[in-house]
């Protein structure tokens, strides 16, 4: 069967080919589509009767002649060869080299698909990575083996934010064994350019796998490309014993491809026409970051969502927020205010930072400094709105406290350079010093022992103070 | 035999002449377990629990006879199975880190041995009939596992086996049916899921559940026995609170439904629960726990089983004569996984996708909830509490709707509260609850008469304040009035003395009723003795500057459940503080200065 070529296409519209008569394909093969020039397209059997067979064609099926094309079924599901010569590398969504040099060959190949892991075979992930950046590492603790996405708009830097994590990350006191997998899916040329010069300017290139679909490339490639990058992180990190990091840019152009192919299918729409199973689809992407017990490596994610007209709640970035665990939003009023990163810490979320700080990880105060923080940059934005309303001068002295406190939350505990790597000490430091322009009463989430070891309070300038 | 004729992700169709609607299905090479949900001549529709990837049109498919059904006897508590009971742990040690497929574990261990105790007062040749109790397994310290006679079997005791170590397999009795054979019976029986357990009659659900979250008991209670749904966009806290409920709540067994959901959130359930202990009983939490976990990447169609797995195994708790409460997170994936596999019937969608029936599932799924005089005449209650995830947070839409209509207590959690981390996140102008009078009576008896009072005291003082704020907001503080600017204080002193309480907070995390009601009471204490000053004059400011405001919200984490006394005591501080003040203000020398 191996051997047979087939030639019985019937239809071929939104990158799924429709074969007639070919008896006894299994679900999930390859198959090898070849076309009327002799140019091979990679496909995938996602139905499969003895009348009809749905290929997916991951190159798409745009100038497929019918009469022209021949399909042969692979007898196996789509797998990825790997080995430690993987890093340095660059490979398209399907596994082959795109950095000019030989494709990879081993003996060992695993399925792309990899099986879910086992929830009593995990381990809760706990160990505070520094990315030295204030608003991530104060807030939004990112913690090894978990899953943070970027929520991001066309025009905002999280391609710097993310290649700042990337060069910044570390667990303070380790010279961790670490690699980097960077699976771009529809991303420009000069974003693709912008990774790969980051990368080797930092020195990290060697640590680096690159798994490329540009925006010209065919979309439907963009379906298995994260499948295919997440073998190869499984691998460095569960073989390899390495902490691996995983940036995945942009997933709102992977949700698009889905979309496409299930409307070729004819699958019930949902929400704005993505199919109901996008949540499952999702993830079975995003769950494969994680920590498995016994195992030294970690598998860390940083998946790019671009919010299609800044909607947090556009079905892509809203079944996102409800897997991944937690997020990082970026905020278009902020970046215009030349705040970077332009972090909106309120609807940013960590959730597993709670285990992952602390007294033994960072500093005893750091759960109940953030705490504050947010409490209070809350109140104080709520203050800037009425503010706008009525008028800074109507405000109360107490109010008009908050202002302050707003400002310089932003410009100085968030906002910060492109290079600056801030140790977790710096950043509760400057957390302290801007909550210091609120009075001690206050603060009641951090404790009195606290307040009488850091808060210096500073009176706004102007203010009288009776003796 | 028959053959599979076409494989469509999680849904095949097989030629299998004969089989029944939900009637397990094994297919291909890989062994593969399906349940029948659609028949047309000889072809059958069926549904699989596993990835299908790998199988092929014309390998076999072969019915087995019977439904879905749960093993259930010793052995249950302390465990983690997946969406069709398979033993996680089990499946760890036969198949590795990840989930292998075709593996057809028991849930329970056949070859551990429980001491079972035959019940006292049965002789040889008594009438037994289902749900009575043969005997008894200490199961775990704290939970004595009735073994019960099925609850369909009736008949004579011909035999019941005498105290000692059995599995749960080896025979411990056998009765005579009137008409039928000599049944045997061992430590365990099977029951089809989707069947809900027989019982007596239903009995009024009166008693408050206690879960320690104050938001919950004092101001939107559940009862044993009753339902509840938490809705809320992601991040919002359905997920802590359901985990807050299964640590805290005084119910005698908790099942943890995962569906859908993350992998770490059940890990964290399992490292976290034995390190516990239950205040109710001491003993550790696991030993009270059980999981039941379809993570968001397992396969769909089992995502659909385990709700029914797990409140199957509730019920027969209950008819044990226990308080259960089953905390499912989230019920919409499970929603989506029917409509998953609706879409791929073609059925017609009517709302969003989901097929006509939803709303009826949701219903009868629910329904399974319940406080119960058992077959035996115990009385036993399944609490259900179901997260909701509407699709960007908006509650119109239909398994929210649906859900509201079903439930009695609806915890709305808020993105704004969340976003600005006012924990948990439960909008106290959305949500309600159907328990409050039955739950009065237990408060009134057991903690305060004056609780349904307070209770209603604290919701008018924050809808009150929330009308001002609208004011503020428009036209400033100044705008307000010295009671108005007062009031606005007291219900800030509510919410983040009260209201607001961190799961992680190592002494608030729990709250006793006690302590939840004297919580309540010094707030709105401070707030009356601060009106009567202003009646007489003095200023707001200097109010609004007392310490003990700020003392007062910290309140809640400085004296634990225990340390009632010194709680109570706050209150003379408070009087001290005010009486002060008030005769500074009605010395008339000090008012000529
Ligand atoms: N009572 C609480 N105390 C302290 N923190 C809380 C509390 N409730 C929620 N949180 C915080 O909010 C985060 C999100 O909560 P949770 O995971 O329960 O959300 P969710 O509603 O279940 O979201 P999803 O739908 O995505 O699963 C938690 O990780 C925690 O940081
Ligand atoms: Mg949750």
């Amino acid at each position: 069967m191996k051997e047979m070529e087939f030639r019985t296409a019937s239809a071929a519209r939104g990158g799924l080919l429709f074969m007639k008569g070919v008896p006894g394909v299994a679900l999930g093969d390859r198959a090898a589509v070849r076309d009327h020039r002799g140019r091979l397209r990679n496909g995938l059997v996602i139905r499969s009767s003895n009348d009809l067979v749905l290929v997916e064609v991951f190159e798409g099926t745009d100038g497929l002649d019918l009469e022209r094309t021949w399909v042969r079924f692979l007898e196996e599901p789509f797998e990825l060869p790997l080995s430690r010569e993987l890093l340095g590398r660059v490979f398209n969504g399907v596994g082959r080299p795109l950095d000019g040099r030989p494709p990879l060959l081993s003996p060992l190949k695993r399925p792309v698909n990899g099986a879910p892991v086992n929830p009593a075979a995990r381990a809760y992930p706990r160990e505070f990575i520094q990315t030295g950046i204030s608003a991530i590492d104060g807030m939004n603790s990112l913690v090894r083996g978990q899953k943070l996405p970027v929520f991001s708009g066309s025009g905002l830097p999280h391609n710097r934010l993310a290649a700042q994590i990337v060069r910044q990350a570390r667990l303070p006191g380790e010279e961790g064994r670490f690699a980097v997998v960077f699976a771009a899916m529809g991303v420009s040329h000069s974003d693709a350019r912008f990774f790969q010069e980051d990368f080797e300017s930092s020195g990290v290139l060697g640590q680096v796998v690159m798994f490329v679909n540009l925006a010209d490339d065919p979309p439907i490639e963009r379906l298995i490309l994260p499948r295919t990058a997440l073998t190869a992180a499984e691998y460095l990190a569960y073989d390899l014993d390495l902490h691996v990091l995983v940036v995945m840019t942009d997933m709102t152009n992977y949700a698009e491809a889905l979309r496409e192919v299930a409307t070729a299918k004819g699958d019930v729409p949902s929400r704005k026409g993505y199919p109901g199973y996008l949540y499952s689809d999702l993830a079975e992407v995003y769950e494969r970051a994680g920590r498995i017990r016994e195992r030294r490596g970690s598998v860390t994610m940083i998946p790019v969502v671009s919010m299609p007209s800044d909607d947090i709640t556009h079905p892509i970035p809203d079944l996102t927020g409800y897997i991944t665990e937690g997020q990082v939003v970026l905020a278009r009023d902020l970046n215009a205010r030349h705040v970077y990163p332009p972090v909106a810490v309120l609807p940013s979320l960590s959730r597993l930072m709670k285990d992952g700080i602390g007294r033994n990880y960072t500093r005893d105060d750091h759960p109940r400094v953030a705490s504050q923080l947010f409490a209070s940059y809350a109140r104080a934005l709520e203050v800037r709105n009425l503010a706008a309303i009525i008028g800074a001068e109507e405000l109360t002295e107490g109010d008009r406290r908050y202002l302050a406190f707003a400002d310089a939350f932003e410009n100085r505990f968030v906002s910060q350079g492109e290079t600056e790597d801030r140790t977790i000490f710096e950043t509760l430091s400057i957390a302290w010093e801007v909550l210091s322009l609120l009075p001690a009463e206050e603060l009641i989430r951090v404790s009195e022992e606290e307040i009488a070891g850091h808060h210096r309070f500073q009176p706004l300038s102007g203010e009288v103070h009776a003796a | 035999m028959g053959e599979i004729l076409e494989i469509n992700g999680p849904i095949l169709t097989v030629r299998l002449p004969q089989v029944v609607i939900g009637e397990q299905v094994r297919v291909g090479s890989l062994a593969l377990v399906g349940e029948v949900i659609g028949r047309e001549d000889d072809r059958a529709t069926v549904q699989v629990y596993e990835a299908t990837e790998g199988l092929r049109p014309g390998e076999q498919a072969e019915a087995l006879g019977h439904p879905l059904s749960v093993e259930l006897g010793p052995g249950l508590l302390g465990g983690i199975f997946d969406g069709v009971q398979r033993p996680l742990d089990a499946i760890q040690k036969a198949s590795g880190d990840r989930m292998a497929r075709g593996l057809a574990l028991p849930a329970l261990d056949r070859a551990r041995k429980w001491r079972f105790e035959p019940a006292p007062d049965l002789h040889i040749g008594a009438r037994v009939h289902g749900g009575m109790a043969l005997g008894s397994v200490q199961e775990t310290a704290s939970i004595t596992h009735k073994i019960l006679v099925p609850p369909n079997l009736r008949g004579k005791l011909v035999d019941l086996a005498p105290a000692g170590e059995y599995t749960v397999e080896q025979a411990i009795a056998r009765i005579q049916d009137r008409h039928g054979p000599v049944a045997k019976l061992a430590l365990f029986h099977r029951w089809p899921v989707r069947t809900p357990r027989p019982f007596r009659r239903r009995d009024p659900a009166d008693e408050p559940l206690i879960t320690g979250q104050r938001v919950l008991d004092t101001f939107f209670p559940l009862v044993k026995g009753g339902k509840a749904a938490v809705p809320g966009p992601f991040g919002a806290g359905k997920t802590v609170i359901q985990h807050q409920i299964a640590r805290w709540c005084d119910a005698r067994i908790v099942i943890y439904v995962g569906c859908g959901e993350r992998g770490n959130e059940l890990v964290d359930v399992l490292e976290s629960m034995p390190k516990l202990t239950d205040p109710h009983t001491g003993r550790p939490l696991m030993e009270r726990t059980l999981i039941v976990a379809n993570t968001s990447n397992m396969p769909v169609v089992a995502r659909e089983a385990s709700v029914y797995v797990g409140i199957t195994i509730a019920e027969y708790f209950r008819d044990q004569g226990l308080d259960v409460v089953i905390v499912a997170d989230s019920t919409s994936r499970w929603a989506e996984a029917l409509r998953e596999v609706a879409g791929r019937l073609r059925q017609m969608p009517v709302e969003e996708g989901y097929p006509a029936y939803l709303a009826s599932h949701l219903a009868s799924f629910y329904e399974r909830a319940g406080r119960v005089e058992t077959l035996s005449g115990d009385t036993g209650s399944v609490t259900l509490i179901g997260s909701v995830s509407p699709p960007g947070g908006d509650f119109s839409e239909p398994v929210t709707s649906h859900t509201k209509e079903i439930i009695q207590t609806f915890w709305a959690l808020s993105k704004q509260l969340a976003d600005a981390r006012h924990y948990p996140a439960v909008d106290w102008t959305e949500s309600f609850s159907g328990y409050v009078a039955a739950s009065a009576r237990w408060w009134e008896t057991n903690v305060d008469k004056s609780w349904a009072a307070r209770r209603a005291e604290a919701l008018a003082l924050l809808s009150q304040a929330e009308e001002l704020a609208r004011i503020v907001n428009l036209v400033g503080m100044e705008a307000l009035s010295a009671a108005q600017r007062w009031t606005l204080e007291g219900a800030s002193l509510i919410r983040e003395g009260v209201l607001q309480q961190s799961a992680l907070d190592e002494v608030d995390s729990y709250c006793s009723p006690g302590k939840q009601f004297l919580l309540l009471d010094l707030a709105l204490f401070i707030y009356h003795e601060g009106m009567t000053l202003l009646d007489s004059g003095v200023p707001v400011q200097q109010l609004l500057g007392l310490p003990l405001l700020s003392k007062a919200r910290r309140y809640k984490s400085r004296y634990r459940s225990e340390e009632m006394e010194a709680l109570k005591a706050c209150r003379d501080e408070i009087r001290g503080t005010f009486d002060r003040i008030r005769t500074e203000y009605t010395k008339p020398v000090e008012r000529a200065r």
